[in-house]
């Protein structure tokens, strides 16, 4: 960590956050990841690039197990992944995820979508989880929306809703699942600014996108995919300035060339 | 081309236009009736064709209703009294078998003395429901509750109720209406007590009975919440269960005959032989769509499941329920039950019936709920699984309320079916309102060859019922539309 662009970032730990070894899956007979090998640690944010179906998705929904994996490890927060459904739902309690799509729950209330995990998973007091949930709503500055139901609000405030619902139940980690690919561009950038606050607050984060401003601004480390394997893994400095696979020098001139 | 574009295409806007109000709409009778009758010679034509067909109808129709007679005492004398009136070979409604046989079109073979029991019982249904099925207006649950509790307890004073079980009744309903509005989720346990309630008022006997059994679910529930503390949910349950059936069969009984012996408290006993008329209809019905929505759910939710035995059942149920008429069933529980039951046990007519009927509308319910389940994106899956929801807690939380918004109106088909097709039950020998009571009517010399007029009678409340059903079903999906799309 020695570039200047990453100079004003704060140093992450040393502690292990989320460790993958080996880790093999497939769909059927299609080989969706081979071999991922990562370790990410507390504080640390790294943003995982590639090509649509080069398994990027589908790398960090194995962190929580909304996709089940064949071999390999699986450690998150020093707890391993086992078929054991309370040990996932433990994981899945620590570790935050931010859909493409949203997924907010469409029969609650802004409030209630906020409230409901803490409520029911950290039986937290109603009363408590509202003020946690309201001060998170101020956070992605969306406290004056609270009582209104998700389908009230634009892409981009539903989006920030569901950081706040996440974030809601403290959690240690956060996954970004292309969070802004089904936005309008006026609203990338406040989800956007929301992330990088998150970020500047030491948020272990893991960030599938395609934004590769956010990359730069946020990310320690890059990773590229391609046909379900790491390509490539640098600081955000050297991968867009300096990528080293051919692979990686293409899908950048595709994405940044127009 | 490009030369008128390029004079013409540069345009900036220096003033955003306001928003305006929409033009009028022209209305009046006249031109709606122009525009959606008289709009051209082919509707003219149109229009008057269905204004004469609508003459026809009502020309033929109206003269039997119109000349319809109230007061008689056999099919016969109303024939005279039409013929005297109206002349010979005029067609009238003989209305009289309702007003005089109507007792039996509702009751049945009900002794007439206890006639105030099922009308009491059917107010105090109004109780236990309305907390659940208005909770949202109170204005609507105070509408539905004060017509239902007065009309009902008029009706018990009419029916020749006696004092003290007007007191019981005015007493009751005056203390659930206080409950309701005060501490209205303890009502709900009212709401879970009325089955007990009201199996001991229908059928009368010893209040221990169902006392004794209400105890055996309560034992259950606490084993298995007992065994669900220590992490052992699945043993509690079979525990609880078998803890319940041992009580049910054993002990409970006993437990009941002593309590009997201290505190007598016991209604007339009214035979299952003797239901009849839309209380028998409603007694089933009610039972039957209460029952099979809780087990419907289940039944999707195993159909969905990712564990195989679990879902192999439930398909099995289904789709074996669904391949048989409900008539077999029926007669399943009329007579082949019997024979696989021990000799000497008696297992009575209507709760078989109940149980069948239930188990039919479940395996429907459940396809009906799958559709809904399926229509749920996802997402909504895996927003649930990844906040750590457990597998129960993303059903009840976030999937059900979901899914059974989407499938309300399915689901109250479902309902309006089932309750039409109580009326099956002639076919075991129970007094249906539709067929069998009525045969039962007729067969007596004054009114044979009436037909029309249990039919409409019967017809007619039925489609209220349902009617309301169907009402209310729109009413829940209004209220409960939250997703502005």
């Amino acid at each position: 960590m020695t570039e200047p662009a990453n100079a004003a970032r704060p140093a992450f730990g040393t502690e292990t956050a989320v460790q993958i070894e080996k880790l093999n899956k497939w769909y059927g007979t299609f080989h969706v990841l081979r071999d991922i090998d990562l370790t990410v640690r507390r504080g640390e944010r790294i943003v995982i690039a590639g090509p649509s179906g080069s398994g990027k998705s589908t790398l960090i929904r194995c962190i929580n197990q909304l996709e089940e994996h064949q071999s390999g490890r699986i450690t998150v927060d020093g707890i391993e992944l086992t078929n054991d459904i309370k040990n996932i739902d433990k994981i899945r309690s620590e570790v935050g995820m931010v859909f493409q799509h949203f997924n907010l729950f469409p029969h609650l209330t802004v409030l209630e979508n906020c409230t409901l995990a803490p409520i029911w998973v950290r039986k937290i007091p109603r009363r408590e989880a509202e003020e946690t949930a309201m001060h998170f709503l101020r956070e992605v500055r969306i406290p004056d929306q609270a009582h209104k139901y998700p389908g009230q609000l634009s892409g981009g405030q539903q989006q920030r809703v569901a950081i706040a619902r996440s974030l809601c139940m403290r959690p240690k980690i956060m996954l970004f699942d292309e969070p802004t690919s089904a936005l309008d561009p006026e609203m990338i950038k406040e989800v956007l600014d929301t992330m990088i606050e998150l970020a500047e607050g030491g948020m272990t984060m893991i960030c599938v996108t395609h934004e590769m401003g956010f990359a730069q601004a946020v990310a320690h480390r890059v990773i590229f995919m391609d046909q379900g394997q790491i390509v490539e893994e640098n600081t955000p400095q050297e991968f867009f300035n300096n990528p080293k696979s051919d692979r990686t020098k293409l899908f950048l001139s595709q994405i940044l060339g127009h | 081309m490009s030369e008128v574009h390029a004079e013409t295409v540069p345009f900036v806007r220096d003033t955003m236009l306001p928003s305006a109000a929409p033009p009028a709409r022209q209305s009046g009778a006249v031109l709606w009736l122009r525009e959606n009758l008289f709009s051209g010679p082919l509707n003219i034509l149109l229009t008057l064709a269905g204004l004469a067909a609508l003459w026809a109808l009502v020309s033929h129709l109206w003269p039997w209703f119109g000349h319809a007679v109230w007061n008689a005492s056999s099919i016969g004398e109303c024939r005279q009294i039409i013929a005297e009136r109206y002349g010979q070979g005029a067609g009238g409604a003989c209305f009289a078998i309702i007003r005089e046989r109507w007792n039996q079109f509702i009751f049945g073979f009900y002794p007439a003395e206890h006639y105030w029991r099922p009308t009491a019982v059917f107010g105090l249904m109004m109780f236990a429901v309305a907390p659940i099925l208005f909770s949202e207006s109170r204005r609507l649950r105070w509408t539905v509750l004060a017509v239902s509790a007065v009309a009902s307890f008029a009706a018990c004073v009419a029916l020749g109720a006696p004092g003290r079980a007007l007191l019981a009744v005015g007493a009751g309903f005056v203390a659930l209406a206080a409950l309701i509005e005060y501490a209205p989720r303890r009502a709900l346990a009212f709401s879970v007590l009325y089955p007990f309630l009201a199996v001991w008022m229908l059928w009368g006997g010893s209040f221990w009975g169902p006392v004794a059994v209400l105890a055996g679910f309560a034992l259950a529930l606490a084993i298995w919440r007992l065994g669900a503390r220590f992490g052992a949910g699945l043993l509690g349950l079979a525990l609880g269960v078998a803890a319940a059936v041992w009580w049910w069969a054993a002990l409970g009984p006993r437990v009941a005959a002593d309590l009997q012996g201290l505190m007598p408290l016991a209604l007339a006993p009214v035979e299952s032989r003797s239901f009849g008329g839309f209380l028998l209809a409603l007694t089933i019905g009610v039972s039957g769509i209460v029952m099979s929505l809780p087990l419907g759910i289940i039944l999707a939710l195993a159909r969905q499941s990712n564990l195989p035995v679990v879902r192999t059942l439930a398909v099995m149920f289904i789709e074996f329920i669904r391949g048989v008429p409900l008539i077999t069933l029926l007669f399943v529980a009329s007579i082949l039950l019997n024979y696989f039951l021990p000799p000497g046990t008696n297992f009575d007519i209507i709760l078989r019936v109940i149980i069948m009927v239930t188990l039919f509308a479940a395996a429907y319910m459940a396809e009906v709920i799958r559709g809904g389940l399926a229509a749920l994106p996802r997402g909504q899956y895996e927003g649930a699984d990844s906040l750590g929801l457990t597998y129960w807690q993303a059903q009840r939380l976030i999937i059900l309320p979901q899914a059974l918004k989407i499938s309300i109106p399915g689901i109250v088909g479902t309902f309006i079916g089932v309750f039409k097709d109580t009326t099956l039950v002639t076919f075991v020998g129970l007094f249906d309102p539709l067929k069998q009571m009525a045969d039962t009517i007729r067969a007596t010399f004054a009114w044979k060859g009436a037909y029309w007029e249990p039919y409409i009678f019967t017809g007619t409340i039925f489609f209220i019922l349902c009617f309301a059903m169907s009402r209310y079903a729109m009413y829940l999906e209004r209220r409960l539309k939250t997703d502005h799309r």
